[in-house]
Order: structure tokens, then C-alpha cells, then sequence
């Protein structure tokens, strides 16, 4: 070891980049793994988060119709379709925050399966 | 009263300035947020100001805030989301101190307003739509139209998503704003119960312990709720972020 300096010092370039880009690889893989983490893994957090998913699209639906039977003069109508409307809204955004839907860009059903979650957001 | 929970949450004039008939009043409110915005920059420039190989205490608290937020980023929104860390380490920075702000004693807590959060939330959905039509045009609006949906039932379908789509920015002030408001209130009436309970002589004193160690339990708790709802309105500000990046093709 040392006896010739220079190609010592090359092959220790030449381990360091492999390393680097091992390194590189794992982190993209692990990035790719986690996909988009959302890991709030407190129980009042979550409740919160659903709970104001919940109430926030029946609010929108509510002030959607309500503002167009202002606007338009259809009362009561807007408000009870769009109030039906928030209801679903509603369940449909603690659904994907439960992450029990899928999100609605289709890019993501192009991509490999995932592989089975090791369950890190219950 | 002395051990009014709601009281903390009042706005008063500091500086009386008033624009064309409307208020633009600089408040307690005002002083805290430049507070916030200067305890956070002021800390991050310190803190990398030596910018030595090896950090310090302060410079690894700077690179520790400094991974979080990008790794948060990059997992969510990939690589391209890099070109938001800007907006998102200073929203995360902001309503991190701001929390954290709400935590001393008689320290106005600026996030447990709506209006506050709302603008915040505005401000994200707000980048998320420009940002959407300008690099995607009318393909943004694929983003309503989810894949293998029969079409009979897509104008039903999209007008749900529409709904969810404009309830984002309410569900996410709404969060952050409870969780404060609910949080200092709680405080408050606890450590208000030990204030009454003392008065009432040695009885009272004694009663006085079972309150008392629910305030310090729920000062525990508030801090991480500081920290966890600074990381929560962080990782849905990427997540939406990411829709503006790929609303579906």
C-alpha cells in the first residue's frame, strides 16, 4: 500500500464516485418508496385532519350554492344540490386523506405497483 | 377578568394608520408576525453565517431545517418541486417560529387567527392554480376529470372534484387555526382552574396539584403540536404542489 502514489489515489477516486453513486441510487429508491409520505402518525392530528377535510367541503358546497341562489335567483335549489354535492366532496377528501382513494392524477396509475406499504400511516 | 381564556386572542391598535377610509391599523397581531419573520431570518443568517465544514450547534439546526423541508419536498413532489423550496421552507419557517412564538407566556400567537392561516392557505392555492394553468393551459383542468370514469357520470364526478379542489385551502387554514386556537384555550382554563383553586385556602391548595400537572402535560403537548402542524401544513403545501406539477397528461 503507498508504494505507487498516484494510482492509489485514482482507484480511491474511483471508489469514492461508486459509493457516491450507490448512495444516490438508494436514496431515489427510498424516495420512490415512501412516495408521497404523509406519516402525521398522532391520533388527535389525524382526527383533526379528517374532521376539517370533512367540514371544509360541505362548507364550499354550502357557499357554492348558496352564492348562486344569490346570484341567479334559484333558491332553494342550488343550495340543496350543492349542499348534496359538499356532502359528497366531503367524503371523498377524507377518503384520500385516509388514503383509502386514489389521488386523481392518473400519472400515478402509470407507475409500477407499489410494493406492499409497510404500514407507516395508521 | 384576570383568567379569561378568549382574551389572549384580541387584536389591539399599536399604530393607528388608516389609508383611504380603511384600517391598516399596525397590531399586536402586525408586531408579531414581523417578529416571526425576523427571528426566523434572523437566525437562519446567523446560524449559516460561519458556513465551517464542520457545523456548530446553530448551523446544524439551520441544515437540519434545511434537509426537512427539501426532503419533505422532494418525496412529494419530485426533483422538479425543488424550484418551490423557496415558498415552502419560508411558509415552513413561518408558521414554525409563529407557533412556536405562541408558546411564551403573554406572546400573541399569530397563527391561531384564521385570517392568518387563510392567507397562508390562499397563497399556496393560489401559486398551485397560477402555476398549473401557466405551464399546463387548459390541461390543468384534467386534474377534475379522473381516469376510467364512465362519461355519463363526469360532469357529476367533476363537479365533486371542483368541490374538494376549493375546500383544500379551508380544510388547510382550518387546521392549523383550530389546533392553535383549541390548544392556548385549553392552557388557559387549566391554568385558570390552579389561579381559582388556590384562592380558595389550604384545600384548595392542595386540589390545586391535579390542574396544575395537566398544564404542564398540555404545555408538552402544545409544543409538539407547534412542530407538527408546521410539518403537516408543510406536506400538504407539497402535495398540492405536486398537482400543478403533474395534473395528469
Amino acid at each position: 500500500m503507498g508504494s505507487d502514489g498516484a494510482p492509489e489515489g485514482d482507484r480511491i477516486d474511483a471508489r469514492l464516485k461508486e459509493l457516491k453513486d450507490r448512495l444516490e441510487a438508494e436514496r431515489r429508491r427510498d424516495a420512490e418508496r415512501r412516495g408521497s409520505g404523509r406519516s402525521d402518525n398522532s391520533g388527535m392530528g389525524q382526527a383533526l385532519k379528517l374532521g376539517s377535510e370533512f367540514v371544509a367541503g360541505v362548507l364550499v358546497g354550502a357557499g357554492l350554492g348558496y352564492a348562486i341562489d344569490y346570484y341567479v335567483g334559484t333558491s332553494p335549489w342550488g343550495l340543496i344540490v350543492f349542499l348534496l354535492l359538499g356532502f359528497a366532496a366531503g367524503l371523498l377528501n377524507v377518503l384520500r386523506a385516509a388514503g383509502m382513494v386514489a389521488e386523481p392524477d392518473p400519472h400515478r396509475f402509470k407507475r409500477p405497483p407499489e410494493p406492499p406499504r409497510d404500514d407507516k400511516d395508521t | 377578568m384576570a383568567n379569561d381564556p378568549i382574551h389572549q386572542f384580541q387584536i389591539s391598535k399599536i399604530l393607528d394608520i388608516s389609508i383611504g377610509g380603511l384600517d391598516f391599523s399596525f397590531t399586536n397581531s402586525s408586531l408579531f408576525m414581523v417578529a416571526t419573520v425576523a427571528a426566523a431570518s434572523g437566525f437562519l443568517a446567523w446560524a449559516t453565517s460561519t458556513r465551517s465544514m464542520v457545523p456548530g450547534r446553530a448551523q446544524t439546526v439551520a441544515e437540519l431545517s434545511y434537509e426537512f423541508v427539501a426532503n419533505t419536498l422532494r418525496s412529494s413532489a419530485g426533483t422538479e418541486g425543488m424550484r418551490f423550496f423557496p415558498l415552502v421552507f419560508s411558509l415552513f419557517m413561518f408558521v414554525l417560529v409563529a407557533n412556536l412564538f405562541g408558546m411564551i407566556p403573554f406572546f400573541f400567537t399569530v397563527t391561531s387567527h384564521i385570517i392568518v392561516t387563510f392567507a397562508l392557505a390562499m397563497l399556496v392555492i393560489g401559486t398551485v392554480t397560477v402555476y398549473g394553468f401557466m405551464r399546463h393551459g387548459w390541461h390543468f383542468l384534467g386534474l377534475f376529470v379522473p381516469h376510467g370514469v364512465p362519461a355519463a357520470v363526469v360532469p357529476l364526478v367533476s363537479a365533486i372534484e371542483v368541490i374538494s379542489f376549493l375546500s383544500r385551502p379551508i380544510s388547510l387554514s382550518v387546521r392549523l387555526f383550530a389546533n392553535m386556537l383549541a390548544g392556548h384555550i385549553t392552557l388557559k382554563v387549566f391554568s385558570g382552574f390552579v389561579a381559582t383553586l388556590t384562592g380558595l385556602g389550604a384545600l384548595g391548595i392542595f386540589g390545586a396539584i391535579l390542574p396544575l400537572a395537566m398544564t404542564v402535560a398540555l404545555t408538552a403537548l402544545e409544543f409538539l403540536v407547534a412542530f407538527l402542524q408546521a410539518y403537516v401544513f408543510t406536506i400538504l403545501t407539497c402535495m398540492y404542489l405536486n398537482d400543478a406539477l403533474h395534473p395528469g397528461h
